[in-house]
């Protein structure tokens, strides 16, 4: 409905239902993010979604805000069924999602970026004094003090979030999707911040609060629901939960997930990598080693500094302080290459982003860390990759046609090795960027969330490669996001925090409740 | 050529997954891209016009494209690699004037190196400014095409320099071998080489992986500046010979040659070929066509007695289908 809703104080606006979600479910290339879930969300509450990475928890918010169509189940907005196809219709029905990643136009004005896109006008150009009028009027309603004509470029992080929030008032917003919003901030800005929440649920606005960091839950929220795997466990009021509770609800078995068995690391088995004192962005002095035969297990949360140090590692990134040895003695020279060089190879967290070429073929794709070794005077021996090519591909599992028989149009091409990487699955990609990796031939494999997106059975394949590479006496460093996985296949595993190692654990002190717990810096004996 | 690898084949070759994915009709057109095009205008103007399919304006044309091809053909290597070289035009008249006007006095074989040098030497600075400065290569190769013109007309001037005086500098363009010129047989063994590195080499594949996904050949180990930095070399050095050839052509070179004209020319032939401007996508055998298929226009409208005016309109609406077209199947293929 066009017009200014005014926020309305009064009492009667925190009663009622506002948004009620019904068997919503979701899935990413075979994997289920979202599975039934539903929930009702009352005006003006602060309903807080939590569980670990990849739980589900940011999905459903996206879905809450039409960033995600859901495959099956209903959204029901103030009784009414609803179907956002785009973010853009769930703003019109006064639904904004608050990302992870503010977008903040660095060139403009606070105020200019508060009313991007809804400026007032006259005849085509901005209404600079009412733009300025207009910002003072919601800045006072909302209680910020933070001055329009600032620039947008070196706002704090604290104050980027107040733009997101008044933009999202500026727009009516009866319902905010927030996305972790304190991750990046210190305590007294995340303080400041959960009291402009309380302000905004108190004038009536709806707050659903994605976020993981559970003390802040347990203080702001007034109801909390619980996700695991993609299944609600519960919804309950927040006054009802601790730390505590929540955490062990949390955990648990997921289906389906079996490892395979561990291997023994020899105990005379030689240290192949090891960190000293290693800092970079987002890492600070970092000590740990993996031996031959190993698999250490990186666990964190999300911004910990895994990726940070899988890259930092590998030479992806510039190493500000300390030093990285293999085998071959400190690692020396600049870039990946050198890293490669001294037999340390990395998957890298993104295989679409960081990993593959597209639109190039396959074999181009798994060949192209071991050109060296398969060419001569500089000229790929053709013959000699396709055969390397196909039977690594084989050994990972990746069924390649031995022969292409005539595709149809419509049937489209069968995967020969010189189709495009892109035309295969999701899981078969990631083998293809494990087989690039044998075929190359490392002493110590970086893997960052090796099984991010693919499907159970790939998982499964995956968990395999990772523990036979192993026993062929590779140093394997596991990086995850799923606790069960790093639990099931790591020797030994290390939690980050803050961009440093908290706690090891090893053997018998290796639990799911002991690697959260270090994980999200509950207290708690280790 | 690899002994080694015949002998330890196990598996005989049909039992080997194909490198070439099948052709059906759809996929083969989209391919093939601009060669069904190309072919049926050269038919059309076989059919059209008696003059044309001769050997002498066959002929003529290859040695009116020769120094187009030569630029274009390292211009693919650059654009494949993910960068852009609009110096080229620049480079060209530079290296032209800088060999014509030492010819004047010094040995031509002497004239033609130090062009080729110059070229190279603008390479180098192109790729130095790009991969080291991390300068956008547009803008980075846009203001070099500023400074080497200002450099030419230095060279120059402001006159056009002119070898008649000077015969033996034309024999490097104009020496009849087998009936065709050497400037044919220059630019042939060019676009081959290239072709090869391209297609044959490990820093061919490099050079795809860098245009295609930089990030995950720097992790593979490739080193994607490295990579640039030797294309814009190339392209430098390419643009360089294209210069000195067509100035030993016509005994005659000036700061103004070519220019924007040229560099457009060349970067319309490699995209209208098929080479993607983004990047990672492309073939030497497609800026050959490309090329060829520009100077079949422009042939065409000589050869039929067309209104020259509309030939322009008409290579711009052709470009415009051509980047269309790339554009819509890498959309199709995300």
């Amino acid at each position: 409905m066009a017009g200014l809703t005014v926020p309305q104080p009064a009492a009667g606006a925190t009663t009622g239902t506002h948004v009620e979600l019904a068997g919503i479910s979701r899935s990413f290339g075979g994997v289920r993010a979202l599975d039934e879930v539903s929930l009702t969300i009352a005006k003006g509450s602060i309903h807080a979604l939590v569980g670990e990475n990849g739980a589900g928890k940011s999905t459903l918010g996206k879905v809450l805000a039409g960033v995600i169509t859901p495959d099956r189940g209903q959204v029901l907005l103030d009784g009414e069924p609803v179907a956002f196809r785009s973010p853009r219709e769930a703003i019109l029905r006064g639904i904004v999602l608050i990302a992870q990643e503010l977008s903040i136009a660095p060139a403009l004005s606070v105020a200019e970026n508060v009313f991007l896109g809804t400026e007032p006008r006259r005849a085509g150009f901005v209404a600079r004094r009412a733009l300025r009028r207009r910002y003072d009027e919601l800045a006072a309603a909302a209680g910020f003090e933070l001055r329009g004509d600032l620039p947008g470029r070196g706002l704090r992080t604290a104050d980027q979030q107040k733009v997101e929030i008044l933009r999202a008032l500026c727009r009516n917003a009866r319902l905010i999707v927030m996305d972790e919003p304190t991750a990046a901030l210190g305590r007294p800005d995340a303080e400041r911040l959960h009291q402009v929440i309380r302000r905004l649920a108190a004038g009536g606005t709806t707050i659903v609060l994605v976020s993981h960091f559970l003390r802040q839950v347990a203080e702001l929220a007034d109801v909390v629901t619980i996700l695991r795997d993609g299944r609600l466990v519960r919804t309950a009021p927040a006054a009802d939960e601790t730390e505590e509770t929540m955490l062990s609800s949390m955990l648990g078995r997921s289906l389906g997930a079996t490892f395979p068995p561990r291997r023994p690391v020899p105990p005379q088995a030689p240290v192949v990598l090891e960190a000293h004192g290693l800092s970079a962005p987002g890492v600070h002095d970092v000590s740990f080693d993996v031996r031959a035969g190993e698999i250490v297990g990186l666990a964190g949360l999300v911004g910990s500094g895994r990726t940070e140090l899988a890259r930092a590692l590998c030479r992806a990134e510039r190493v500000t302080a300390g030093t990285v040895r293999t085998a071959d003695g400190p690692l020396a020279g600049r870039g990946p290459w050198a890293a490669l060089r001294a037999g340390l190879a990395m998957i890298p967290e993104s295989r679409q982003e960081q990993g593959l070429m597209l639109g190039r073929p396959i074999a181009e794709n798994v060949s192209l860390a071991s050109l060296a070794r398969l060419s001569d005077l500089g000229l790929v021996r053709r013959r000699a990759e396709r055969q390397a090519v196909a039977g690594v591909l084989d050994q990972v599992g990746v069924r390649v046609p031995a022969q292409c028989p005539r595709g149809g149009v419509w049937g489209g091409r069968p995967p020969g090795l010189a189709t495009p990487v892109s035309t295969l699955s999701g899981g078969n990609q990631q083998k293809a960027l494990f087989a690039r990796i044998l075929l190359r031939g490392p002493r110590v494999l970086v893997a960052d969330e090796p099984t991010r997106g693919v499907d159970v059975g790939a998982k499964r394949a995956i968990y395999e490669l990772l523990t036979s590479l192993a026993a062929e006496g590779l140093g394997v460093l596991l990086i995850s996001s799923d606790a069960e996985e790093i639990l099931g296949l790591a020797h030994r595993v290390l939690v980050m925090r803050a961009g440093r190692i908290a706690a090891e654990f090893r053997g018998e002190a290796m639990t799911e409740a002991a690697v959260l717990a270090a994980a999200f810096g509950a207290e708690r004996g280790a | 050529m690899d002994q080694q690898d015949l002998t330890q084949a196990k598996a005989p070759a049909s039992r080997l997954p194909s490198l070439r994915p099948p052709a059906t009709l759809a996929t083969g057109l989209r391919r093939a891209g601009i060669l069904y095009p190309f072919l049926i205008l050269f038919i059309v103007l076989a059919v059209a016009s008696g003059p044309f399919f001769t050997k002498v304006n066959l002929l003529d044309i290859l040695d009116q494209q020769a120094s187009t091809l030569i630029i274009a053909a390292a211009g693919t290597l650059v654009l494949v690699a993910g960068g852009i070289d609009l110096s080229v035009g620049a480079v060209y008249a530079l290296a032209g004037v800088t060999a014509a006007h030492l010819a004047l006095f010094a040995p031509p074989a002497l004239a033609i190196v130090a062009g080729v040098a110059v070229g190279l030497g603008v390479g180098l600075v192109n790729g130095v400014i790009v991969t080291a400065f991390r300068i956008n290569a547009l803008i980075a190769t846009l203001a070099m095409s500023f400074v080497v013109s200002g450099l030419a007309s230095l060279v120059t001037g402001g006159n056009l320099v002119i070898d008649y005086s000077r015969p033996g500098f034309a024999d490097l363009a104009r020496t009849s071998f087998l009936t065709v010129n050497t400037s044919t047989w220059t630019m042939l063994a060019v676009v081959v080489a290239l072709g090869v590195v391209l297609s044959r080499t490990t820093a061919g594949r490099y050079i795809y992986a860098s245009g295609s996904n930089a990030e995950a050949a720097r992790l593979s180990g490739v080193r994607v500046q490295r990579i640039k930095l030797i294309t814009f070399v190339l392209s430098g050095g390419a643009a360089a010979l294209g210069g000195v050839i067509d100035a030993s052509r016509v005994l005659s070179a000036q700061a103004s040659n070519g220019e924007t004209t040229l560099t457009f020319t060349v970067l319309a032939g490699i995209v209208v070929g098929g080479t993607s401007i983004l990047g990672g996508e492309g073939a030497m055998w497609r800026t050959v066509v490309g090329v060829l298929f520009i100077a079949l226009v422009g042939n065409g409208f000589d050869l039929l007695g067309l209104n020259p005016l509309y030939e322009q309109i008409a290579l711009g609406g052709i470009l415009l289908i051509a980047v269309g077209l790339d554009a819509w199947s890498r959309l199709r293929q995300h």
